[in-house]
């Protein structure tokens, strides 16, 4: 049962992803203009060279013909960036590896806060505490990301005096050990803080309405009148139960690392994916686009993939459906 | 029950939006929002009584409620009292003659791009719930349609804007136009899902068998009864449409000049902020105030509509 169940949710996921993989293809060359036009008025490009360049990327043969020629690159390894004819997969790789600190602090910081945030509201439903826990996470959605971050870059630099831009200061290289590894510290907390904000304002609202949903239900009002004292009765039998629908956010978290970061890593000059991709849009570096927006929608499968197993193995229910 | 306690579903959801303190004010910014961005769309542009384009540049970079220089400038027209009310920008143009003008700007994105993916969503959803059975060689309606809805939601929503925004001809159209065809798939999910339960509702039957046509059926009787989860969605999407248009203008692919947008405004301010912090502040607290309404409508909304969570309020 249980294997039947994952094979049919992988061969799903396959044919998305074959789908998807045409659909990314398609919406980047479709779009007007093209690599070689970056820079029309550059006097050295003379037409013939523009040719040339539209020979060796393939931007001279028929769309159909151009996807393959990717899928085909993207297996072998051999894809290459417009910009500078480096393979692009190892250089995703490496931006990965800086994005991957950022991605699991932040989303350590979401789970540790939203839960006693949003249990603690669900408890005391209707007191000032709730009321204003939900208007802070209604204001932390609404501001542009950046608008917060500059306001939290000034309000650190002016208070703390330590640099935050980028991944590491320069010219620490030969300080001792215990002040570079506080130097990376220092320089991942803000930006993993906040990139992270947003997620804590939506879950901590999403475990507080999934609490209140499990604490009006029979078994927990039995557990309270069988005299077991109140911190039993919320962590042990009502926070057990409402747990169930978070293990799916734990793959759902999986995408923003490629799409959520793009602003942060922005203004922290943080050599991370978001920065890649924006790079490349600015080069319209194709290739590199191309296959960013195509990791990116497999990592979004891969997180679905993940969270429906998660789920079918810690709920029966759901197997056998 | 006596007639007196049976209200119209319009009353009744209104009973329920309007006691939470919350939902009603922000309704009330939303209202005092409108207004703004009509007259600010009347006052710059068609009878210009704020004037949003004149470049001082003597006059840069003033703090608000400064005197504008009259011996320069022998007009003070386009000002309220003669004074910059939110102070001059780095050309010395009024700022709040721009914050006025982009009002209009920013929310007609916001409600462009939602009708755009209501159109979209509401049709392929419907699509898929009505004619879902009906087969397209060897596919299903419903599965191509539902498939690709499935392919478009595992795209990173904000990287594909940025992605077709910078791929496009720079323009508010486009803009617009990339922000709605990127969001209509919660829509879609909903009104399809609503579709397959009318379908077999009896008043969907009774018009069947009165022999009203499917078009009457569809628009007459079903899509009133299958738009109430959307209001909250449209909502929030408006607030998301603006957020996405400060975040494209923060990375230097939102609404060119000549156009002002809040987004604008704030992602060019951020270069003053030591030597003229109201160029960042009053932007990013206007944008703050008017998604934060939308935001608390469309939980109001949300509220009101699910007797689900009626029951627990």
């Amino acid at each position: 049962m249980m294997f039947k169940y994952f094979t049919r949710a992988l061969t799903q996921r396959i044919f998305l992803a074959f789908l998807i993989s045409i659909i990314a293809h398609a919406v980047v060359h479709l779009a007007p203009g093209e690599p070689s036009e970056v820079d029309p008025s550059n006097p050295l490009m003379k037409p013939e060279d523009i040719a040339q360049i539209r020979m060796a990327f393939h931007l001279d043969q028929p769309l159909y013909l151009q996807y393959a020629y990717w899928i085909r690159d993207l297996v072998n390894g051999d894809l290459k960036s417009f910009k500078d004819s480096q393979p692009v997969l190892p250089k995703i790789w490496e931006r990965f590896l800086n994005s991957l600190p950022l991605f699991f602090v932040g989303t350590l910081i979401v789970w540790c806060l939203s839960f006693p945030t949003g249990i603690y509201a669900a408890v005391n439903r209707g007191s000032k505490y709730d009321r204003l826990s939900t208007f802070g996470s209604y204001a932390l959605i609404s501001l542009p990301s950046f608008f917060l971050a500059y306001v939290a870059i000034l309000w650190v630099v002016n208070n703390f005096g330590v640099p935050v831009l980028g991944m590491r200061t320069f010219g620490l290289e030969d300080a001792s050990g215990i002040s570079r590894f506080m130097d990376r510290v220092w320089h991942l907390v803000l930006p993993s803080f906040l990139s992270a904000m947003g997620g804590v304002a939506v879950l901590s609202r999403y475990v507080r309405s999934q609490m209140l949903e499990v604490i009006d239900q029979d078994y927990v009002r039995t557990a309270r009148s069988k005299g077991l004292d109140e911190d039993t009765v919320i962590y042990k039998h009502a926070l057990r139960n409402a747990l169930l629908p978070f293990i799916t956010m734990f793959g759902l978290m999986l995408p923003a690392m490629v799409g959520g970061s793009v602003i942060v890593e922005q203004i922290f000059a943080w050599p991370g994916l978001g920065r890649l991709g924006y790079e490349a849009i600015l080069n319209r570096d194709y290739p590199v686009i191309l296959t960013l927006n195509f990791i990116a929608a497999l990592l979004t499968l891969l997180g679905t993939f993940i969270s429906d197993v998660l789920y079918a193995v810690a709920d029966p229910r759901i197997r056998l459906q | 029950m006596t007639r007196k306690n049976i209200k119209s579903p319009v009353r009744e959801t209104w009973s329920h939006f309007s006691r939470s303190w919350f939902s009603v004010s922000g309704l009330i910014i939303l209202a005092f929002l409108v207004v703004v961005a009509v007259s600010g769309k009347v006052l710059t542009e068609w009878f210009v009584v704020f004037d949003a384009e004149t470049v001082r540049l003597p006059q840069k970079l003033l703090p608000p409620m400064s005197l504008a220089n009259t011996n320069s400038f022998d007009e003070t027209k386009g000002l309220l009292f003669g004074r910059y009310l939110l102070g001059t920008d780095e050309l010395g143009r009024d700022v709040f003659a721009r914050m006025l003008q982009g009002s209009f700007v920013s929310l007609s994105i916001g409600l462009f791009a939602v009708g755009i993916s209501l159109v979209v969503g509401i049709s392929l959803g419907g699509l898929a719930g009505f004619y879902g059975d009906k087969k397209i060689g060897i596919i299903r309606v419903d599965t191509l349609i539902m498939r690709f809805t499935d392919v478009m939601l595992a795209f990173p929503t904000f990287f594909l804007i940025l992605t077709v925004v910078a791929l496009l001809p720079p323009s508010i159209y486009n803009i617009m136009a990339v922000i709605g065809l990127t969001s209509w798939m919660g829509t879609a999910r909903f009104v399809r899902a609503e579709f397959l339960s009318l379908r077999d509702a009896d008043f969907v039957v009774a018009a069947k068998a009165l022999g009203a046509s499917e078009m009457r059926i569809i628009f007459r009787h079903m899509v009133p009864n299958a738009v109430a989860p959307v209001f909250v969605s449209a909502t929030l999407g408006v607030a998301s449409a603006i957020l996405a248009e400060s975040a494209l203008s923060f990375l230097g692919f939102g609404v060119r000049p000549p156009y002002a947008t809040w987004g604008n405004i704030l992602s060019d301010g951020r270069s003053y902020i030591f030597d003229a912090p109201w160029l960042f502040f009053v932007p990013g607290f206007a944008i703050l105030v008017v998604v934060l309404a939308f935001n608390l409508v469309g939980e109001g909304l949300r509220e009101a509509l699910n007797p689900q969570l009626r029951r627990t309020k």
